[in-house]
């Protein structure tokens, strides 16, 4: 028992310092408990469908209205479904989940609330711009370690038309696209978190701080979040002392060919180098003809390749220790408009299995 | 801008000069010949149509100064159709300005922005969304038309 | 009012000005757009745009800084016949057909088509 300021504390709570036990470092939290990726699913719309990880994505859609009335409503059902599946791929249902965190870029996050009361789960809303799918595993594996629940079901979705719409132009207004633009991915993911399982193991996380690099152009993102990414990844290897070799993959969410550029010369010239296993989701999620300029963006980018692919391989050992880091930039058109710039966060967990 | 020179100075990863060297060496630039030559020659193609359009109203019997009435009309509301049927931002991704700079562009804005937001309704979504991109076209264009005509008037 | 030829090279010299700005400047589509409009209006206050659009008919004709040389010729005309107040009332008298159009199509549209991403 530790006695301080008058409160008891349990034992394991924190060291001998005094200080939390599982923090380490400035940013990083090492899990002991490590709770485990049971069961995934994801859902995309038709130019993913047609990109090199269709063959991993359960349930591909030909229409990117899916005979919904709303591009809106469509993306929700689409979250809907990816959340159903997994449960369904789980066997269980709606009632054993213990939480629901999710999160997507509309305002207000409508698709994860509007899923959200359809599940009528215990939910936890997030706006963490592409970077949710990692900021709900910490935060899911945090609530997870801590004994406050047994199943927590991580979900998030992107649409290209609905995220044109609110952040970007109407959908058939005519411009041209700058080469570093990138395409927002149509679909979603979900994840079934268990404090018990035979999957993944997420060990630790890094909870990413923002990096505002004073980028003011809103089609330049993989530049605004890639030394938000460097930051992030830097820190957890600082943090846990490890080295890039320690992994096997070090993926980012979605930094398109620029801000993947930027990402490894940042680090490069911090004398880290990630080059030899390094991979962005974004540049693996569509194919170069398929005129995505610098490659794929949004929420989904991250689930859809990493829930798809990477866990894939990762279930069938090909790799074992993954370093996961979704970015995000947090700014709004409003926020733009105003003249502000575009501050990035990158979040990370590190799975093994 | 005071907060990001502070978290420039700060953070250990990026510091001004390396980061503007390596946005002027690694940024993508703009294919610029090829937009210019595609814009020269959409635009170009655009105006032929008007003109003969034009031409054709004119032989139509339509007077010399009210011709370019229904010519830009005419233009208006191919440019609204192609927007409405989805091929306008095909062509636009190509044609650049081509596309933008004539009336085309216009067209393409209010009706890109009323086919949108019908999703919210024609009162509060088309309605009322429909100048949103356009409006600052006829907001600075009235405005220079009433300082140099006030000053015409005066003068 | 001009000719095929002189049309085609007109035009595109206007797509080309829009153009360079969109590639080389940070101006967004709107800005530039304005400008030219602004632009447009400018020269027609000066009497040089009308001269224009009749050496290159449509090629002039059709950019938006037509709209503003319509714009300011309407008020500019109005206020020649009816004094100051003239610049309020005749304003949109040539421009009328262009946004009447604009707005009626895109209505129409609307009504008829849906937006496919």
């Amino acid at each position: 028992m530790y006695l301080q300021g008058g409160i008891v504390l349990a034992q394991g709570m924190v060291n001998e310092t005094g200080r939390a036990a599982k923090k380490v470092g400035r940013q990083s939290v090492l899990l002991e408990k490590k709770a485990s990726l049971n069961y995934a699913a994801t859902v995309a719309g038709p130019k993913e469908s047609l990109g090199p990880m269709a063959q991993y994505i359960d349930r591909c859609h030909v229409d990117n209205l899916l005979n919904e009335k709303s591009f809106e409503k469509a993306e929700c059902h689409m979250l809907e479904e990816a959340c159903y599946l997994t449960l369904g791929k789980a066997g269980l249902t709606p009632d054993d989940v213990d939480y629901f965190i999710a999160g997507d870029l509309l305002n207000q996050v409508i698709s994860a609330n509007y899923c959200a009361r359809k599940l009528s789960i215990p939910y936890f809303g997030l706006y963490g711009a592409c970077s949710t799918l990692t900021e709900g595993l910490s935060l899911g594996a945090m609530l997870l370690e801590g004994g406050y629940g047994d199943h927590v079901l991580i979900a998030t979705s992107s649409h290209n038309c609905t995220s044109e719409r609110q952040y970007r132009f109407p959908t058939e207004y005519g411009y041209q696209r700058p080469g570093y633009a990138q395409w927002t991915v149509t679909g979603a993911g979900a994840v079934l978190l268990g404090s018990r399982g035979d999957g993944p193991r997420v060990e630790s996380v890094t909870v990413g701080k923002i990096v505002d690099a004073g980028i003011r152009d809103p089609l330049n993102m993989g530049t605004a979040m890639a030394p938000a990414a460097a930051d992030t990844i830097n820190q957890h290897l600082l943090d846990l002392e490890r080295v890039p070799g320690y992994y096997h993959m070090i993926i980012t969410g979605d930094l398109g060919n620029t801000g993947k550029q930027l990402n490894e010369d940042i680090l490069l010239n911090q004398g880290i180098d990630i080059r030899p296993n390094y991979s962005d989701c974004g540049v693996l999620i569509y194919h170069p003809q398929q005129n995505v300029g610098a490659g794929g963006s949004g929420c989904a980018c991250s689930a859809l390749v990493f829930l798809g692919f990477f866990l894939n391989q990762m279930l069938k050992q090909e790799i074992t220790r993954v370093l996961l880091v979704a970015t995000g930039s947090l700014h709004s058109p409003t926020a733009i408009m105003q003249g502000e710039s575009m501050p990035g966060i990158a979040h990370a967990v590190s799975l093994e299995i | 801008m005071e907060d990001i020179q502070r978290q420039k100075e700060t953070n250990l990863l990026l510091d001004n000069h390396w980061f503007n060297n390596w946005n002027k060496l690694k940024q993508p630039k703009p294919p610029l010949w090829k937009n210019l030559i595609y814009a020269f020659l959409f635009g170009g193609l655009v105006s032929i149509l008007g003109q003969a359009l034009l031409e054709m109203y004119l032989a139509l019997g339509v007077s010399q100064e009210q011709a370019g009435n229904p010519t830009v009309a005419t233009v208006i509301f191919l440019a609204s159709l192609l927007t409405a049927i989805g091929i306008f931002d095909r062509i636009a991704s190509i044609a650049g300005a081509g596309v933008a700079i004539p009336v085309t562009g216009f067209a393409n804005s209010i009706t890109a922005m009323a086919l949108e937001f019908k999703r919210e309704g024609f009162v509060l979504g088309s309605g009322a969304k429909m100048f949103s991109l356009a409006g600052s076209i006829i907001m600075f264009g009235v405005v220079t038309a009433f300082v140099i005509g006030i000053i015409s008037a005066i003068i | 009012m001009g000719d095929f030829l002189t049309a085609f090279w007109v035009g595109g010299v206007f797509c080309v000005l829009g153009q360079l700005l969109f590639d080389l400047t940070k101006y967004t589509p709107g800005h530039i757009l304005t400008g030219f409009t602004v632009g447009g209006g400018i020269l027609g206050g000066v009497g040089l745009y009308d001269r224009l659009i009749d050496f290159a008919g449509a090629g002039a004709l059709l950019p938006i800084s037509s709209f503003g040389n319509a714009l300011v010729r309407g008020a500019m005309s109005e206020a020649a016949r009816s004094g100051v107040l003239g610049v309020l009332t005749g304003m949109f008298e040539l421009t009328s057909t262009g946004i009447t159009a604009a707005i009626i199509f895109g209505f129409f549209m609307a009504l008829f088509f849906q937006p496919k991403g």
